[in-house]
């Protein structure tokens, strides 16, 4: 049943039209997202769960808010409210759980129709975060509005500069806590149970990552160190610049555009290397 | 099958190889076993080599473990092959270049690519805009294919509320919604009762007839391939045993035939044996087993000797010689 030079198919049906790669892209795009958010919606008070177990920088800020040790960063409480906030919000959006599922369908043979379709799989997985986000949107508007509810003093808008800063950075932070799981979820291909490695990166991800305490709180030998790694910018970076906090702007955006485009080429090496060792388990 | 000389589908001594981890059972068996790890290669498909012309309808038949659906994994570009050439559609399988996966489909029949939770027909708008087909030209093969398929509302049910046989049948749907030209369906038909395992028969022998697509199916319900299949390979082993016709396959797996005697009065037992294996003798009808090349003399011969009422010959079914031998999971 080969197509025929003249645009119709053996069986006399019109020949599918190719799109234009943009146009292809932003239909796959749309359907996909349609269908991702019609799947969580199924999930949504899975969704609020997980959103609620996001609430780890607002223990943190009645910690730090109570203790002197909060006076001495030079952060008043109205700055460590706001931070908290922003860190709460940008934790939102900038979680990711590709590991988790990835190494789920691999191992129960739901990676296999996924390979033989001619779209990445990660494509598939971004679809499902951006997705998940949606349904967040309302329960994270709602809890900050509780936040400013409680806390009246603690009220800011940012500028409309800092607010698309702050949507930027959170977004790019995003894709790069997507491609540091993508990473090592392509390790799959060696080992059935890289879950654990999520453990490993629970702790530098709580503290480093600024979502414990933020990072002007560290000891500067601790700082400088952490600023040598990706955390930082998944939650401190843009948190302090939706919170209006002083900070390296330029030197934010330059680090999230490395790590990423470092990550996107680990990736596609790990990926290429690891998929031929693919043996389609319960398949 | 399509008078073509270029085959749709080429294995050349098509070979894969697993490293397989090996364990002693025990305490000591798991201590050495964390200390020193050591591996055994364990050989699914051994050197297998066929043609598929297009529009052919072929069975893969073999036990469990023998090597199917490996061989279809490496068809599919799922898995590479350790060694040896598999050429589908003209492209090299395990590159899963976009335009090849555009020609092919793989059916598992306990897997599923649609979203549980959704009616299929979500999942079938991303299909659609993946494979690049338009909204006008989705619809009508979604029409085309469910009415084929005998389907009408259950598209707009969540999956997990549908039966398995309408789960099937939306898979189906699903996997040719891109009208792939070769089939690769591993036990499409597993599960489902008699009546849709019918259905899905007559779908699947409709397609290939509407569409000339290549169909290779893996099933172990015999009924599907002699319903669908006049070629079969048979596998065992990660061999190849036998590629042909399923007749040529009765002659190799029963180099006997099967005469049945109804007589006119009881005979003894022993006289009998002297023209072949008695298989079964109640009261007046005989089941005697013969060897081909003796069956003429020996039809004869019974004619001539016994009051014979009734007299038929028969090949042994196939499904029990290949039911047989799945279960034996050896070959003679």
């Amino acid at each position: 049943m080969r197509s025929s030079a003249k645009g119709s198919r053996a069986d006399g049906s019109p020949r599918v039209r190719p799109l234009r790669p943009l146009q292809h892209g932003f239909r796959v795009a749309r359907a996909l997202l349609a269908s991702q958010y019609a799947l969580m919606l199924e999930f949504r008070a899975e969704v609020l769960l997980w959103a609620l177990a996001g609430l780890v920088p607002f223990v943190m800020l009645a910690v730090w808010i109570e203790s002197p040790a909060g006076a001495a960063l030079g952060m008043g409480p109205t700055q460590l409210a706001r931070y908290f906030l922003a860190a709460f919000v940008v934790r939102q959006f900038t979680v990711a759980w590709v590991m988790v599922v990835f190494e789920e369908d691999a191992l129960q043979g739901r990676l296999s129709p996924m390979l033989l379709q001619p779209l990445h799989p990660f494509w598939r997985y971004l679809a499902s975060h951006v997705a998940e986000q949606a349904i967040r949107l309302p329960f994270v508007a709602l809890i900050a509005a509780l936040f400013f509810l409680v806390l009246p003093w603690a009220f800011w808008l940012p500028t409309p500069q800092r607010a698309l800063l702050a949507l930027a950075a959170t977004i790019l932070a995003f894709l790069l806590n997507f491609l540091i799981q993508c990473s090592m979820a392509c390790l799959c291909f060696w080992s059935d149970r890289v879950n654990a490695l999520e453990r490993l990166i629970f702790i530098p991800m709580l503290f480093l990552s600024g979502m414990a305490a933020p990072l002007e709180a560290f000891p500067p030998a601790l700082r400088r160190l952490a600023e040598w790694t990706p955390f930082p910018l998944l939650v401190h970076f843009p948190a302090q610049l939706l919170a209006g906090g002083e900070m390296n702007i330029a030197a934010g955006f330059t680090a999230l555009a490395v790590w990423i485009a470092g990550l996107l080429l680990l990736v596609t090496l790990l990926w290429r290397a690891g998929v031929k060792r693919y043996g389609a388990m319960g398949a | 099958m399509a008078p073509s000389t270029s085959p749709i589908i080429l294995a050349e001594g098509l070979s894969k190889t697993y490293r397989v981890a090996a364990k002693d059972p025990g305490l000591a068996g798991t201590l050495r076993h964390f200390v020193q790890r050591r591996y055994n290669d364990v050989a699914a498909v051994r050197d297998v080599s066929f043609q598929i012309q297009p529009g052919e309808m072929v069975g893969f038949l073999g036990p469990n473990g023998a090597g199917k659906t490996t061989t279809l994994k490496m068809l599919t570009g799922l898995i590479h092959p350790s060694a040896g050439k598999a050429l589908v559609a003209g492209y090299t399988p395990h590159r899963r270049q976009a335009n090849f996966l555009r020609r092919i489909t793989l059916v598992m029949g306990q897997k599923q690519q649609l979203l549980w939770d959704l009616p299929a027909l979500d999942s079938l708008r991303v299909n659609a805009a993946v494979y690049g087909i338009d909204d006008a030209e989705s619809h009508r093969r979604i029409h085309a294919l469910a009415e084929m398929l005998d389907m009408g509302n259950e598209l707009k049910r969540p999956l997990r509320k549908l039966s398995l046989g309408q789960r099937m049948k939306a898979e189906l749907l699903a996997a040719l919604l891109h009208r792939p030209e070769v089939l690769f369906l591993d036990e499409p038909t597993l599960g489902l009762d008699v009546n849709a395992q019918a259905r899905v028969r007559s779908f699947l022998a409709d397609y290939n007839q509407r569409f000339g697509a290549t169909v290779l199916l893996t099933s172990h319900y015999m009924a599907d391939i002699t319903a669908l299949c006049p070629r079969v390979l048979l596998i065992h082993e990660g061999r190849l045993f036998h590629d042909g016709s399923l007749e040529a396959l009765t002659q190799r797996l029963a180099p006997c035939r099967e005469v049945r005697l109804e007589l006119a009065e009881p005979w003894p037992l022993d006289s009998l044996r002297a023209y072949g294996e008695v298989e079964s003798c109640e009261g007046m009808v005989v089941r005697l087993l013969i060897r081909r090349d003796a069956l003429t003399a020996a039809v004869s011969q019974l004619l001539a000797d016994l009051p014979v009422r009734d007299l038929e010959v028969r090949d042994p079914p196939i499904e029990e010689l290949i039911g047989r031998l799945f279960v034996q999971g050896t070959l003679s």
